[in-house]
């Protein structure tokens, strides 16, 4: 697990789900073949609606027309990220744009434990509204290990909720690896 | 110490006696489900991680049932669907329901009913969202994504965080013109889209034990609209009946004590609710049908897991018998059972077939279809700015197909009012 992350930030709203993280007409594509994965990181955030995308102005691309990545590394919402269907396609597809963390208020069940037991990216929660203090395209720097973030466009450093029991899935990078540590799967 | 139904099951599952809210335990699965948008990927997770001539836990455990991208001449949905059908010979799963065979049954959350695969007192995971619908049969049942599925694949077992729960009761006797899609747009109204987050949302009341199962399963279906980790109603004779036409196995009931601890009890008198929609863009923008009355809609749809069973289809024949729609309107079954009820059941002398055919109404074969926009051929799928009054649970943007359509969701008697006006339209003006 990286201690550090570090690149710009993508800030939206409440209630993303996950149609508009991915939707659906493009799940049909393997999540193993390296050429058709690339197109779940072309269409990644594709469903929401321009406006309400690169908060606070809006109208900012997640990706460029005719790129497969995206430029931006941390993602700031507002509660209840990842609402809506169970697809595991939505971390994926962000992990594949180039999200290393979301930083929400708050998420639904299945998206959270999509993103830590795949161990896609690092689902963290604030109790400050981080999407009316971040602009989309400040330079942001999450401490792993001191769980804060910080805003070294505005210099202001916040205070991220500590992970608790998922920290130690997270950090074996998955449910897989963390239950092959903990000698889980030779029980079964 | 006292348990709610959630809890005893979780327990059972557990091997324990009692599990407390927010503790998280192992629980041994009796069914997984999956479906053809993620059981691939669910399957190549399982061989990466247990081998590539590894065994499932229990091939009996399985239900495989491809229901979303299936009438589409896509070809990356067809390659899927060859994916499933060759998982399940490697592994001799024979609850697999091929596309294209006669064992092809449609829409997994009412096929799981229908074949007898909800027991009470049991525990199911399933790789989609709505999984929480079987809940309705007095036992547990949750989403998951790929990764915790490929997991249960190979060891039966998955960690779950015990929910708090929430009580929702509901006294007095059901009007005529009140559907259990009107109740839950009603909770999600009042507890909004995230309010039962990592929650138990548990149905109680004498106008929920008054209702068939499949009006039950209306209500569970969208415990996960507001959140909620599962949705669940005691099992009763209603439910026993239902599980003893269907099943030979064994199942346990369990029952809430009444000492139970809940996070919050909302109480409800179903005579004072009114018919209800959710407004686009969330299911928890609940407006009453006759405050929004006369905006205009350009199509009906009738479909779905929560919306597209023979209930739902009975009480939109009622109000479409002998009208004519005034907009495309979509009727689509949710399973091949269902259809095949269209053709048979009757109201008022004809059958459902006949009433939804005369009123100008299009039958689609059974899916999933456009509930979820589904690939560009899809049927129904929403285009452009669309404006769409919906059975189904979901209208976040985009949701049908156009990003810049509009979803109204409401219950069948709604949505069949509106189809013959083209407007919205409480169902009170045609019953």
């Amino acid at each position: 697990m990286e201690k550090v992350i570090q690149g710009k930030a993508y800030v939206l709203g409440k209630n993303i789900d996950t149609d508009q993280i991915i939707p659906a007409e493009h799940l049909v594509y393997s999540l193993s073949n390296p050429e058709e994965v690339k197109l779940y990181g072309k269409y990644a955030l594709s469903g929401v609606p321009p406006e309400q995308g690169g908060l606070p102005e809006g109208n900012i691309p997640f990706i460029e027309e005719g790129s497969f990545g995206s430029e931006f590394t941390i993602i700031i919402a507002g509660p209840n990220f990842g609402c809506g269907s169970s697809r595991e396609h939505a971390p994926f597809a962000l992990k594949v744009a180039g999200i290393k963390a979301i930083i929400a208020e708050s998420y639904a069940r299945i998206f959270y434990r999509n993103s830590v037991d795949g161990g896609f990216l690092i689902p963290y929660e604030t109790s400050e509204h981080l999407n009316q203090l971040i602009n989309t395209g400040d330079e942001l720097k999450i401490d792993v290990t001191l769980n804060t973030i910080e805003n070294l466009t505005r210099k202001v450093t916040y205070t991220l909720n500590p992970l608790g029991d998922v920290f130690s899935i997270v950090e074996a990078g998955g449910i897989f690896a963390y239950a092959r540590q903990e000698n889980l799967m030779a029980q079964s | 110490m006292a348990q709610t139904i959630t809890q005893k099951i979780l327990s059972k599952a557990a091997n324990r006696t009692f599990v407390d809210a927010g503790e998280s335990v192992w629980l041994n699965v009796d069914i997984l489900l999956t479906h053809d948008v993620c059981g691939p990927p669910t399957f190549d997770i399982f061989k990466e991680e247990f081998g590539a001539t590894a065994k499932v836990w229990d091939p009996k455990k399985i239900v495989v049932l491809p229901d979303h991208y299936i009438f589409t001449a896509n070809e990356h949905a067809h390659r899927n669907i060859d994916l499933l059908r060759q998982f399940a010979k490697e592994q001799g799963l024979e609850h697999y329901y091929d596309v294209g065979s006669d064992r092809y049954k449609g829409v997994c959350h009412v096929a799981l009913a229908e074949e007898g695969f909800n027991l009470p007192g049991t525990v199911l995971f399933g790789t989609d969202s709505h999984t929480c619908t079987s809940g309705a049969f007095g036992m547990f049942g949750t989403g998951i994504g790929n990764t915790d599925a490929a997991f249960i694949l190979g060891t039966g077992k998955l960690w779950e965080k015990v929910p708090e729960s929430m009580k929702f009761t509901f006294e007095g006797t059901m009007p005529e013109y009140l559907t259990a899609k009107d109740l839950i747009l009603q909770i999600l109204g009042d507890i909004t889209t995230d309010g039962a987050t990592y929650r138990a949302m548990e149905f109680d009341g004498e106008a929920i034990f008054s209702l068939p199962m499949e009006e039950r399963m209306t209500l569970t279906n969208m415990a996960i609209e507001g959140g909620g980790m599962n949705g669940i109603i005691a099992a009763d004779e209603v439910t026993e009946r239902y599980v003893k036409a269907r099943s030979n196995k064994p199942y346990e009931l369990f029952r809430s004590d009444p000492d139970a601890k809940y996070h919050s009890k909302y109480s409800y008198d179903v005579r004072k609710l009114e018919p209800v929609v959710a407004q686009p863009h969330s299911p928890d923008n609940r407006a009453t049908v006759r405050s929004v009355q006369g905006t205009k809609i350009t199509k009906s749809y009738i479909g779905s897991c929560t919306g597209g069973k023979l209930t739902d289809f009975m009480m939109a024949a009622k109000i479409l018998k002998g009208q004519k729609v005034s907009v495309t309107t979509n009727i689509v079954p949710a399973t091949v059972k269902v259809a095949l009820d269209l053709e048979h059941e009757r109201y008022d002398g004809q059958t459902l077939k006949q009433i939804f055919e005369d009123a100008g109404c299009s039958i689609a074969l059974p899916s999933c279809a456009a509930c979820l926009g589904g690939p560009a051929d899809t049927v129904g799928r929403s285009v452009d700015n669309d404006v769409v009054v919906s059975t189904t649970n979901r209208n976040f943007p985009g949701r049908m197909g156009s990003k810049h359509a509009g979803v109204y969701l409401a219950s069948p008697l709604t949505a069949a009012a509106s189809a013959i006006t083209g407007k919205l339209t409480d169902p009170r003006d045609f019953l």
